[in-house]
This record gives structure tokens, sequence and C-alpha cells, in this order.
């Protein structure tokens, strides 16, 4: 700790930090630009300018740039010192002098870094009589929109787009005032994380593009607290509503899991919800084409459970309280997992290996700081892509932070860092079937089918630790690679080891689990993260239940008539010849979904359930940490959640569990009782009628505006706002001021500062977690006492088998997931089906790229066009998994090919 | 007057080829500090010879040197860069060194580089040099044919490789952290200090970046110690420099002389006075990027503390000489246009603020200038200054204006208030109201 | 397409430096010496060669002025427009090589034989005015030397 005065008031500060960051986190309100949390210092903008004195005799000081000074005990400094402030006012009217002063026309107007540096300065005429400069704008792709006269050259696109992430097509062009942030020529921006420039830049030059289409100033915006939906890292979001659509979602700062960004998933997926296959209404096929309100939706219902002999299939989408209302509705022998049988299985492993592995899951930011890293059968950039952006930070500070202390400079400064650092990186291997984004940065990549993978795994396991099993005939190149994993990793301090369930593989997962275990019996604190397919595949693995097979299994042995499918499109889990069976061989089927599928299209009761903006629920991620996501806006009385109809069902049925369950809270202390290993998941937010003075949390801003108008057309009058059973939150913008607790902030805002660069005060130091804590609660830690038993199951070395193609799951982050996949954003995005084959054996079939390849799978037809890859492994081939136009089919699994079989197209759906 | 640096040049003629050069004594120094001195004794030497850097801030240069780490287990290889960018307006001396004798510029690098023990050095030459920098390819083929430059140096254990880096222009890539991302093909944007160069420069490695002008004094230094050194010089700096006067005098040109010459010697008994019909009205003492002086300092020693206790700098000690028919507004708009387009872009104050101050100074010298623009010069030389931008040269930038506005601010009234310039045939501009 | 020799003299470049990427400029200059200019298919070229992106590489070919990212005339004509020259009448140069050329500064003759540019100092400010076409430097330039110095120069 040091001392430092500030305008003569001492205070305690940490040191190793630069003077900005400190007076930041002490509230103090410092202006800046060029300067990132996540990104460091740079000293471009010259906006943090203040007086620092040699000592207390000194009394004319001198200006420096505070993010560019480290801290020293006995500082003295003066932010207020007229100088300082009229430099500080100067720098903005410097920026000014080209900026078109375009604010009423501006998306970022509002939420604008440079509207609150400017009121902050003061500066608040403008001198600059000469013309501006304009620039042409450029075409960046669906997500982001370009408008070049509002930089201020604060450089922080690029820091983040190319040094952050990783992105290779935008860069900045040209010099003196010439400065051009863009692309070398119009395009689609390329990275997958490109959607947070919109947050990065400080005004107006890259805002989000899907929100231009139904814009909103923040200020109009309903808020909610919500978490992403789209992969199982469980990201933080804050998702805004105004006229009942959704409008934007944007970061919500958790210092343990996303930090400042998102994934472009993530970031655009979220118009899903205002997609035209949205169900709104509830609808019983005998009364088509007319809706059904809700009463007669629920009493038909009733009267087919009464009816029928019902089984309920639950879903990794749909939130820990959805899922447990319909286990306890049919009964915990009834309740079958939405999810195809392979990726049951490997869920079910995953948490097994969380519940019984000595290492322990760390979270996103853990990961950041990993000093060594071994991914297995991830391409995670597609499968978890927030982790993948995690790993490019870890392999950047495990050689930063030793250079970096040695020549004493200090980590926050960043190009100085780099320089020093150059293109050096941390040890980070990866084994996977096909060339990922991420190889650019692995000291070894392992290209190989998933059982060599798997083996390599293996034997990096028993390299480290003897005791978990070998393998037999292993090749000596793998072998030497295995050598030199395990030495690398046994160099770290912090270890990870990262897997998951995307290649279908469950020895590669066990293998990942023997790694990471026997690092901790040679003493590292190692880490696991299994990536998996869906939001809440961990909840719902948590809730027990049987697999999608045995629920086709029941109705075909006549055990069960009827089923209640909740949030689940059977088509994407199980082969359409078995779904079009099962889904015909019940006498009742009744859907609860938000989104039209193949499934709801046999519903003969289909009930509108929420979607994630329009509910409240849990979901639990890869890491095992339970998160709330809030309710954002009031639905129309016909949709809501799928836990609140299953609760209604229950309460008419008079259920002898359900009908005591009165509200939400409820619904989480039940599910703490049955499930004790879920303690915790009630403690994520405070209960319904948490209060803070008295007063509910608003969900709007103060300077929310229009609402006595907003309804004017169908009603001069104003409704009563709705209310909100199940949380502190209210609908409107009345309400307690200050800051909630950190799992329930509906937006960041504080005086002054009106962009998300207000959750500077929000947090306990910048950068570091949120006052109160990060979000969310792990209920799973490895136990002390547990021992560890290893897995023996090394598969046998691949055979490839002649005339067939052993096909391999591929994913990708636009298109493979069933939500994202309906935004119109992101639909634009998602690559044509294809299959990727080995350039050899394409040589072998005589193919060439592009060339449609027919094959069959479990009796399934495909014909798609080939992709050729360098990388797959001969005798395997890759298929893009989920995307529209390619059907389902259980991988990893073995293809027939036949050179004579003909396209038949009638043949589809009987073959 | 002893002339070491310029004592085998002459004017028109090719330079010494490496063994006429080595017939005059030509790498003696190397021979002399490979054979019997330590790196840490050729700093000493330097150091105590108060060579001070002749690229325009002049860093005493052993000091400099001292901080580079040595020993075993300073990270290598270490980088030595001879800056020969030489785009500061109005200087033209480095030039001279350059196309005249360049391998006393290649003795001077490898005592350099012996001296913090850099195994690697750049010759940073601008792209318009190009006899230089033909002489110089030539020069370093030589050298290293004859052994002074490649492995184990004259047997020493010393090795040094020498390259050519021709740049592509940007004034920027003179400053020597710019200059270093230059010479590691990114955009020439300065770093920030610290870390110097001496810890992390080139690649993260340790480097050293001279002048060239410095470079080519330490051999002589070697040669004949730091005491006669310091005894060239006339009052408190060491040495000899090279001092240059361009505008209308009568014989412009650049000449070696000892330190502390006065400036009224140099401009009359070397640039032969000012042309017939032409009165002198003020100096930039050392290129674009120093104060003005003025009538009254004619009699100043050229040297370090005498030009700045003037208010001014010494800088790169090449002269340009403004006259009674050249506008001081159009002169300081000449120059305040170069700054702006030779801003790198990377900090707010230059890239914005210089760009405004030339808008204003068009304006006034078009005759369009309001009184109020005076006070908005006046607050980018209050806060364009030292420490607020992220490098020298938009400090660089205000020094000539300031001081054209402290000597010559009639002119700028006169130009506001009669909305015409004076210098100007054309007809006087009518305001619009 | 780069030639083999554009390839062997960049291969040497990249040899001296730690990383491809270091030899950017060297390369650029070096497709440069050959085309006159750098166009966009020749940048993308150099970028794959050196392992940049072509928005890495145009970042760092746009920040310098003398790398033309536009095509130029046959000879390039550089005036220096800095203070020396200024004092001792550049204008009057500049004016003469507009009427004379007919083009302003940015533009190439008609006939594609010039590109006339302004430049900051040519270091060579005791023999001011100056300028340079192409490898070439003129110095204490009188209007009257244009029309021969141009003659050179087809
Ligand atoms: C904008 C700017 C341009 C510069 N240009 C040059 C130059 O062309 N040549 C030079 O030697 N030094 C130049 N310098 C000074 C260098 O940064 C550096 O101080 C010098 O090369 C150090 O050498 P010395 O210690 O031998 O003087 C420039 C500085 C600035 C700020
Ligand atoms: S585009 Fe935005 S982020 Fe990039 S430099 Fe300009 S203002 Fe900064
Ligand atoms: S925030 Fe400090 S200089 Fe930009």
């Amino acid at each position: 700790m040091a001392t430092i005065y500030i305008d003569n008031t001492p205070f305690e500060v940490p040191t190793g930090k630069n003077l900005l960051e400190v007076c930041l986190s002490l509230g103090q309100d410092l202006p800046y630009f060029c300067w990132h949390p996540a990104m460091g210092s740079v000293g471009a903008c010259r906006q943090c300018a203040v007086k620092v004195y040699k000592d207390e005799n000194d009394t004319k000081g001198k200006l420096f740039m505070s993010c560019m000074e480290q801290v020293r005990d006995g500082m003295r400094i003066s932010i207020v010192d007229p100088e300082a402030k009229e430099f500080r006012a100067h720098i903005i009217g410097w920026l000014m002098t080209n900026h078109p002063h375009d604010c009423a026309v501006c998306d970022e107007g509002g939420a604008c870094h440079l509207q609150d540096m400017t009121v902050m300065t003061g500066h608040n005429y403008r001198n600059y009589t000469f013309d501006k400069r304009t620039y042409i704008n450029q075409y960046l792709g669906p997500f982001l929109n370009h408008e070049m006269n509002r930089c201020i050259q604060c450089y922080r696109c690029v820091r983040y787009y190319k040094d952050y992430a990783g992105g290779k097509d935008l860069d900045v062009f040209a010099a003196h005032n010439h400065l051009y942030f863009g692309r070398a020529e119009d395009g689609v921006l390329e990275s997958e994380f490109s959607g947070n420039l919109a947050e990065v830049c400080p005004t107006g030059v890259f805002t989000d593009k899907t929100l231009k289409q139904h814009y909103t100033r923040k200020w109009d915006l309903t808020m909610a607290a919500s978490v992403c939906h789209h992969c199982s890292l469980g990201c933080n979001i804050t998702a805004g509503e105004r006229y009942g659509t959704l409008r934007n979602i944007t970061n919500r700062y958790n210092g343990e899991v996303n930090g400042y960004f998102l994934c472009d998933r993530g970031r655009f997926g979220y118009e899903h919800v205002n997609s035209v296959s949205r169900i709104r209404k509830s609808l019983v096929r005998s009364n088509l084409p007319e809706a059904t309100d809700k009463y007669t939706a629920l009493q038909t219902v009733v009267q087919l459970m009464r009816q029928g002999r019902v089984i309920g299939i639950g879903s990794p989408r749909a939130s820990l309280e959805s899922n447990f209302m319909l286990k306890t509705l049919v009964g915990e022998d009834n309740f079958h997992h939405g999810v195809s049988d392979a990726e049951h299985d490997l869920t079910e492993l995953s948490l097994k290996i969380l519940k019984e592995s000595d290492a322990r899951t760390p979270s996103l930011r853990e990961v950041e700081k990993a000093d060594a890293v071994f991914i297995l059968g991830e391409d995670l950039t597609n499968t978890a892509p927030m982790l993948a952006l995690a790993v490019r930070q870890a392999v950047r500070q495990e050689p930063l932070l030793e250079q970096v202390s040695e020549a004493k400079i200090p980590v926050w400064q960043d190009a100085a860092v780099r320089e020093l650092v150059q293109s050096e990186k941390g040890p980070l291997f990866i084994a996977v079937p096909t060339a990922t984004k991420l190889d650019e940065l692995a000291t070894q990549t392992y290209f190989a089918d998933p059982d060599a993978i798997a083996r390599l795994g293996f034997a990096v396991a028993n390299i480290i630790y003897p005791e978990s099993p070998g393998v037999r005939g292993l090749k000596n190149n793998d072998l030497h690679l295995a050598q030199q994993i395990a030495d690398a990793l046994m160099k770290a301090k912090n270890p990870v080891i990262i897997s998951g369930t995307s290649s279908g593989n469950e020895a590669i997962v066990k293998a990942a689990a023997n790694i990471a275990n026997a690092l901790v019996a040679k003493e590292k604190s190692a880490g696991i993260v299994l990536t998996l397919p869906t939001s809440n595949s961990m909840g719902l693995a948590m809730l027990g239940g049987h697999r999608l097979q045995s629920a086709f299994e029941a109705v075909e042995n006549g055990y069960a008539d009827t089923v209640i499918i909740v949030e689940s499109d059977l088509y994407r889990l199980a082969s359409e010849g078995a779904v079009t069976n099962f889904l015909k061989s019940c006498k009742k089927v009744i859907v609860l979904d938000y989104l039209h599928s193949q499934t709801t299209e046999h519903a003969d009761v289909l009930l509108a359930a929420g979607a994630f903006s329009e509910a409240d629920g849990t979901l639990i991620n890869n890491e095992g940490r339970a998160q709330r996501f809030y309710q954002v806006y009031p639905t129309i009385e016909d949709i809501q959640e799928s836990w609140r109809w299953l609760g209604e069902l229950g309460t008419i049925v008079a259920h002898d569990q359900i009908s005591w369950w009165h509200g939400y809270d409820d619904i989480l202390s039940a599910i703490v009782k049955e499930h004790p290993e879920m303690k915790g998941i009630e403690m994520v937010t405070p209960p319904s009628d948490f209060r803070i003075a008295g007063q509910k949390i608003p969900r709007e801003p103060h300077r929310f505006s229009g609402r006595t108008a907003m309804r004017a057309n169908i009603n001069v009058s104003e409704p009563k706002p709705a209310e909100d059973p199940d949380s502190p939150l209210s609908y409107t913008m009345e309400g307690y001021r200050g800051q909630p607790p950190s799992a329930m902030i509906p937006f960041f805002w504080a005086p002054g500062w009106n962009s998300n660069q207000s959750v500077n005060k929000y947090q306990q130091e910048v950068g570091g977690h949120l006052k109160g804590g990060d979000p969310g609660i792990r209920l799973i830690e490895p136990k002390p006492e547990h021992k560890f038993s290893y897995s023996a199951a090394v598969p046998e070395k691949f055979e490839p088998m002649d005339g067939h193609l052993f096909i391999l799951p591929l994913h990708h982050i636009f298109g493979s997931e069933e939500l994202s996949a309906q935004a119109a954003a992101i639909q634009e995005r998602i690559p044509e089906p294809y299959i990727a084959i080995n350039t050899d054996d394409a040589l072998r079939m005589k193919l060439d790229e592009g060339q449609l390849m027919p094959f069959a799978i479990d009796g399934n037809l495909y014909q798609l066009p080939v992709k050729l890859s360098t990388t797959i492994a001969s005798g395997t081939a890759g298929l893009p998994v989920g995307l529209p136009g390619v059907k389902f089919a259980e991988l990893p699994a073995w293809a027939i090919l036949n050179r004579e079989l003909q396209w038949k197209p009638q043949h589809q759906t009987t073959f | 007057m002893e002339k070491p640096l310029t004592q085998h040049i002459v004017p028109g003629r090719a330079p010494l080829s490496l063994k006429e050069y080595e017939k005059v004594g030509g790498y003696q120094s190397v021979r002399k500090i490979l054979k019997g001195m330590t790196p840490q004794e050729v700093q000493a030497l330097v150091k105590e010879s108060d060579l001070k850097g002749r690229g325009g801030a002049g860093f005493n240069t052993g000091l400099k040197w001292s901080f580079v780490p040595m020993g075993d287990d300073a990270a290598t290889p270490k980088y030595l860069v001879a800056n020969a960018d030489e785009m500061e307006p109005g200087t033209f001396k480095d030039r001279v060194l350059l196309e005249g004798n360049p391998h006393q510029l290649i003795e001077g690098m490898i005592v350099a580089a012996y001296a913090i023990q850099a195994s690697i050095s750049y010759v940073f030459l601008r792209w318009a040099y190009k006899v230089a920098a033909r002489e110089i390819t030539i020069a370093i083929q030589e050298a290293y044919e004859a052994g002074y430059l490649g492995q184990n140096i004259l047997g020493s254990g010393f090795n040094l490789d020498m390259h050519l880096h021709t740049g592509v222009g940007r004034y920027m890539c003179g400053e020597e952290t710019a200059l270093l991302n230059a010479l590691e093909g990114k955009r020439a944007n300065p770093r920030a200090k610290p870390p110097f160069p001496q810890v992390s420069g080139l690649f993260g490695k340790p480097t050293i970046v001279n002048n060239v002008e410095t470079l080519c004094c330490l051999p002589h230094i070697v040669n004949n110690g730091a005491e006669w050194f310091k005894k060239l010089g006339l009052t408190a700096d060491a040495g000899t420099k090279l001092f240059g006067v361009s505008g209308r005098v009568k014989t412009p040109g650049c000449w070696e002389l000892p330190m502390g010459t006065t400036i009224r010697e140099i401009l009359e008994d070397y640039a032969g006075g000012m042309q017939d019909g032409y009165l002198f009205r003020g100096l930039l003492p050392g290129g674009a990027s120093t104060d003005f002086l003025v009538e009254e300092h004619l009699d100043l020693p050229m040297d370090y503390p005498s030009i700045q206790a003037a208010g001014s700098r010494m800088g790169t000690g090449t002269m340009i000489i403004l006259d009674d028919q050249t506008c001081p507004v159009g002169f300081t708009l000449n120059l305040q246009h170069f700054f702006a387009q030779e801003s790198c872009g990377f900090c707010t104050p230059c890239r914005e603020g210089l760009p405004w101050v030339e808008r204003i100074l068009l304006a006034i010298d078009k005759g369009e200038g309001k009184p109020e623009h005076l006070l908005t010069l006046d607050f980018h030389t209050k806060y364009l200054g030292p420490g607020n931008t992220f490098c020298a040269l938009a400090p660089g930038a205000m020094e000539p204006l300031q001081s054209a506005l402290k000597y010559f601010r009639e002119d700028f009234e006169r130009h506001i208030h009669e909305h015409h310039c004076p210098w100007s045939k054309a007809k006087a501009w009518q305001p619009s109201i | 397409m780069l030639t083999a020799e554009e390839k062997h003299q960049i291969d040497h470049e990249i040899s001296l430096v730690p990383a491809p990427k270091n030899a950017c400029i060297e390369a650029l200059k070096i497709v440069q010496q050959n085309h006159g200019w750098v166009s966009d298919e020749s940048l993308k070229d150099v970028a794959d060669y050196v392992g940049m992106s072509s928005a890495e590489l145009d970042s760092v070919a746009t920040f310098y002025n003398l790398i033309f990212r536009r095509p130029v005339g046959r000879h390039v004509i550089l005036l220096c427009d800095s203070i020396s020259c200024y004092v001792m009448g550049y204008e009057g140069i500049k004016e003469a090589l507009h009427e004379k050329l007919n083009i302003q500064y940015g533009q190439t003759t008609a006939d594609g034989r010039f590109t006339l540019l302004p430049n900051c100092c040519l270091g060579t400010c005791d023999c001011a005015p100056a300028l340079m076409i192409d490898n070439d430097l003129y110095r204490n330039l009188t209007v009257e030397q244009l029309d021969e110095i141009l003659n050179k120069y087809t």
C-alpha cells in the first residue's frame, strides 16, 4: 500500500497500479479515453492529465498523464488544479475540432463516453471555426455501423480488435489528422468478437447495427440483468426493451465470468426473440386457425393430462425452474432430457468429473491467468467463444509477467509490454480434429481423429503421473509430443486443461480429466474446464432424468401416450424418422416453447412460453455457477415462463407439491430441498420481497421518457404499471436510485457517467470484482478428501474403413446454436452446409472443392458440397452440426460412401 | 583550427576509400579499443569528454550509454542505431558527414557498439540521401572485407553486423523511439518513455540511438582523449560542431567550427552576411523546432547553455535566417504546415492542435485573421509543451511559434487589423462584414 | 504475383530481422521499385509473403508518405516546400511547374510522364530551392532551368 495525496487529502492505495486506475477506484471523476481496464494504458489521448508535485513545497507542479504514471508512496497530485482542468477541457476542444457534433442523430447519444467526458471537463463552447475533415464510411457486415466522422482517434478499437482479440482485418490507416480506423476495404468484420467495438469505442463510430433497426436511446430502454443463453459459459448480459420488443444486448460486467466483453453470438443472437418464428399465442389444434386464450389452453392441457399417461421432456435451454417444474409435474420417473443420447451421456460424464475431480474448474477470469493451456478436442471459438478469448489472454500473459517484472515495466503499460514481449507466447497445446482459430497461438497443434486425441491425452496424464493409465502402441512422434506437453504443464504453476462435449467423444473428456487430476496429484493447482453443449446443460444434468431414447421407448411400449415437451425441438436431437415416429405415436403432444419448429408442428396444444427476456430463471454454466436472469419487460398475458405454465397446470390438477408453491422463491426452495447439492441457488439473488429503503429497484433509468405518450394511440390514460411478483425489480423508472446488489444490476449508470464506462463505479476496484461480489454462486467445488479414480478407457487406434468416412461434428459460432440461428443478423453469417474432407481422400475419391458428395449416416442420405481440409485426418470427415439444412445425425458416426448412391430427393424422409 | 570531423572531406570529391581512410589514420580507434580498452572504459572516456548528442537534445552521450544493461545476464542481442534521418527543415549537416566520409561514421559506430556491447547495428538513413546511401553501402562492404565488421573483429572476439535501412518518409522517423518502430516495420509512432530504448529498444532489446555527428566524434575522442576534445570548444561545451546557415545570406553552407563560435561570426564570416537588399530580422538557431533569436542575440556563443539561456535551443546547429522581405507569419505558417503534416497522429494535442494552428496562421496570412485567433495560438503554445504531448514533435513546433508571437507580434496584429499581408502584393482582403 | 527476383530480394531482407513482418517496409519498397507504386494486389501479395493481413500491412504502408498507394507517373517530382526553400522562393518554382505540366500537387500529367508532389525538406537547405526527380536532386533552382531539367525525363 502507498499513501498518495489527491488535492491534499491522503488516500491509502495499492501500489503497482497507475494513477488513473487508482483515482477511478477511489471514485474520483477523472476523464480518459484511450485507457481501458482490460487493455491498459498507452497515453495517446492525453485526456487524463493531472498535476503532479515533486513534494509538499512544490506549488507549481507539472502536468502528467495519470494513466502513464505509476503510483508512488507519498505522491502529491491535484485533479482540480486550474491548469490541469483547463488542459483537459482543451483536449476535448481539440477532439471536437473534427467531430460532427451530431449527438442528436447519433446512436451513441445518451450512452456516450465522449459526451460524458465533454460535460465532465466543462468544455461548453466551440471556438474552432474552420471546416472539418470528413470521411467515407465502410460497410462492416450485419453487426456494426461505421461512422468515422465521429472518431476521436483514441486507438481503443484497434487495440481491442487486434491486440486483445487477435483480429486481423481492422486497423488504423494514414497519419496525422487523417487517421482512419476501419478495414482495408469494405466487408464483413471477421472477428467473432467484433460487437465489443460498439462498447469499446467511446463514441458513435462503431455502433450496434441490430439496435439501429429498432433504435432506442439507452435512457428509454427497460432493462434487466440477464444471462446469455447461447452457450454454456453463461456470460452476463443486460437486455433492453421498448414497445414490447427486445432492442439490444450489452455487456454486463462480471469480474469472474465475461469481464468487459461478449462474443457476437451472445450480443446479436437476441433477435430470435423478435423473429418471425415467435410463438405469441397459445394454440389448440382443434381450434385452429383461431388462437386460444390462456384459460382454454390450460383447461385443454389439464384434460389431456387427466386422460393420458404423461411423460415430460425437459430442455438444456430452459431454466432450472422450468425443468424442475416439469420434472415435478410428470414425476421423476417420467422426466426425460431433451438432448441427444450421446449428449446426455457426455454431460453426465462431465458433471461426474467436476464432482469427483480433485482439480477445480476455473472461472473465465482464472483461465486468463493460466500459465499453460492444453485444449483437447474443442474448437473453442465456435463452441465456447469467450473461453477462446480467455485463452488468448492466458498465452499472452504467461511470458509477459516474468519478463515484464524483470524489466520493471508495469504490466498496464501496454505498448511497452508488447514491445518487450514481442511475439513470444506462453505454452498452449491444441489437439483437435481440424484447424481452429486459436492454432496461430499454439506452441504445438495436433490434428487427428478423436481417438488419437484421447490417446495423446491419456499418454500425457500417464507421463505426469504413472498411476493414470498409459497408452499402448503410441507412435514415437506422439509420445514425443506427449512428453513435451507434460513437461510444459509440469513447468507451469496454474495449468489449465480444456475439453468438452462438442467432439462427442467420451474418451477425450476422460483423458482431459486424467491429466488435470494427474497434475493435482503432482501438487499443481491445475484447473479443468469442460464446455457443455447448451446454456443450461449443467442445470439439467444436475436435476437428473432419463435419456430421450427412453421417452421414445416409453411411448412405443405403451407405457405412456401423452408428452409434454418443454422448449425443445426434438428434430435437433434425434434422427428425423425416430422423432416423427415418436410424435405420431403419442396420442397427444403438448409443447411449451417460444419458437416454432418442426416439433411444434406436431403439437396438439402449443403454449406460448416466454423467451429469455420474458422470463425469470436460473442457468447453471459449465463451471457449475448458478446465475439468475431476470424478466426484462412485462409480457402480454398469454406469454409466460414455462415454469409458470407448468405451475398453473399443477395447481389446477391439485398436484400435491406444486399447489403449495405460490411464487418464484418457493420453486427455488423446493429445488434446494429436493437437490441439496444445489444449495446456494436461493441466494444467487435477493428474494422477491427484498427492498432497499422500502423501495424496489427500477428497470428504467430516471430519464425514461414518453411513458405517458407511448400508449396514447391505444388509450390516453396511462395504464397502471405491471407488477413483478418474482423479483424486487419494478417495471418503471421509480424506485431506489442507488446501486442494487451486484446480481441484479439492471443497467450501469452513475451521475456524470451515462455510458457503459460507469461500470467503474460498481467495482470494488476498477477492473476487479463488483461491489458485493461477482454475480453467481458456484455449486461444485472439489472436496479435499476426495480421491479421483483415473479412467482406463483408453481407446484403440482409429482405423479408417474402406468405403466409409468417420464423420465428426464441426461447430460454428453462427449457425450451430439453435436460438441465435433465428436472429436476422446472425443468419447473414451462417455458412452454407458442407462436408469437410481430407485433401488426400478427396484426391482418391476424385472430388473437388465444391463438388457434391453423397453419403449416408444411419440411413439418412446427405449430399453436400465438399470443402477440402488439409488438417482433418484421412478417413474422417467433418459435418457442421445444427446448421439449417443439415439434418441431425448422432455424431461421430460412420458414413457409408457409395459413388453409386444417387440423390433421390423423394426418399429423403423415408429412407 | 582543428576540424576533426571534416578534415578529410573535400566538397565535390568522392569520399575516401577504406584504404585511403586507413592511411590518414582511419580505424585506429577501433584497434585501440579492441586491443586495450574495456567497454566500460570507452563509456567512461566518452562521458568524461562531455560529448553531447548532436541530434538536438544535447544529452551527454556517455551518460546515455551508461543506462544500457551490461554484463552476462543482459538481454541480447543489443543494438546500435545511427540516426541519419535528418529531416528537420533547415538541417543538412549529417548529409555532409554521410556523403563526405562514411568510414568515419562506421568507425564511430564500431566504437559505440563496442562500448555498449551491441552486436547488430543499423544506419537509419533518410530516403532522400541517395548519394549517401550509395557511399555507405560501399563503405560497409569494404569494412566487412577488411574485417572491421562481422565476426571476431580484428581477432578480438567482438562481433558486429551493420545494415543500412533507408526510410520511406516521415519526419517522425527521426525521433528515436519512432525510428525503432520504423525499423521494426511498424508505423513510426513514438513510444512512451520509460522504458527507455537503453532497456527495451529495437525488438524489445537494449538499444542506443545516436545521431550521425555524435557518432563521428567518437573515433577522435578515442584517439586524442577527453581533454583534447573538451579543449576544442571555445566555451563551456566540448568539441567542434557542424554549423550551417540557410536563407538570404551571401554564402549559405555548413562549416565545422569550435563549439562556442558566436552567431555573428558564423553569419558574417562564414555565411558572408545578408544578401544585398535584405536585412536580418531573426533566425532559428538549430532547425525548424527551435525558438527565434533576434538581433540582440547575435553575439551569443553557439553552445548549449548560452542558447538555452537566451530562450532557444542549439538543436542541430543549422540556422535558418528570417529576412525583412519574408513575412514572419508566412514563415511561421510554413513551419506549422510542416509540423501538422508530419504529426504521427497518435496523441490528441499534436494531431488536432497543429492543424488548428496552421489554419489560423493561414487565415491570418490571408488577411482573414481575428484578434481572438492570437489567443488561440497562445493557448497552443502554452499547452503543447513538453510532457503534455506524447513526444517532442509538438513542443518543437511550438518553439518557433511562441517566439514569433513574442518577437513579431506586431506583424501578426498588422495582418489582422489591416486584413492583408503587408508583404503580399495581392490586394487587401475586404471583410464581408 | 511477386516475381522470383522480388521474392529473392525480400527473402534477403527477412533474413536480417527477427520475424518476416519486420521486413515489410523493405518488401514494399522492393515492389514499388519495380512497379512505381503499390497496388492493392501487390499489397496483398506482400502481406501474404511476410505473414501479415492486408489491413495490417496497409496500416504501415499508408503511414509513410513515400509508399505510393496510388499510381504515379513515370517520374515523380518531389518539390521541397519546407522553410529554407520557402524563404528562397520555392513558390515561384511551384507555380511554374503547375503551369508547365498543367497539374496540381498530387496529380499526374495526362501523358503519364510526371507526378508532382510536395515534399518536406530535402536536406539541401544551403542550396534552396530544390527538387528531386526520381533519384536526381536539383538545387539552387531557378524557373529558367526547369525546361532543361524536365526535358531529361521522357
Ligand atoms: C520529431 C523529432 C525528430 C527528430 N529527428 C531527428 C533526426 O532527424 N536526426 C537525429 O539525429 N535526431 C533526431 N531527433 C532526436 C532523436 O530523438 C534523438 O534524440 C537523437 O537521435 C539522439 O542522438 P544523440 O544523443 O546522438 O543526439 C528527433 C527528435 C524528434 C522529437
Ligand atoms: S474509432 Fe472509436 S475507438 Fe477507434 S480510435 Fe476512433 S474513437 Fe477511438
Ligand atoms: S487515458 Fe491517459 S492519455 Fe488517454
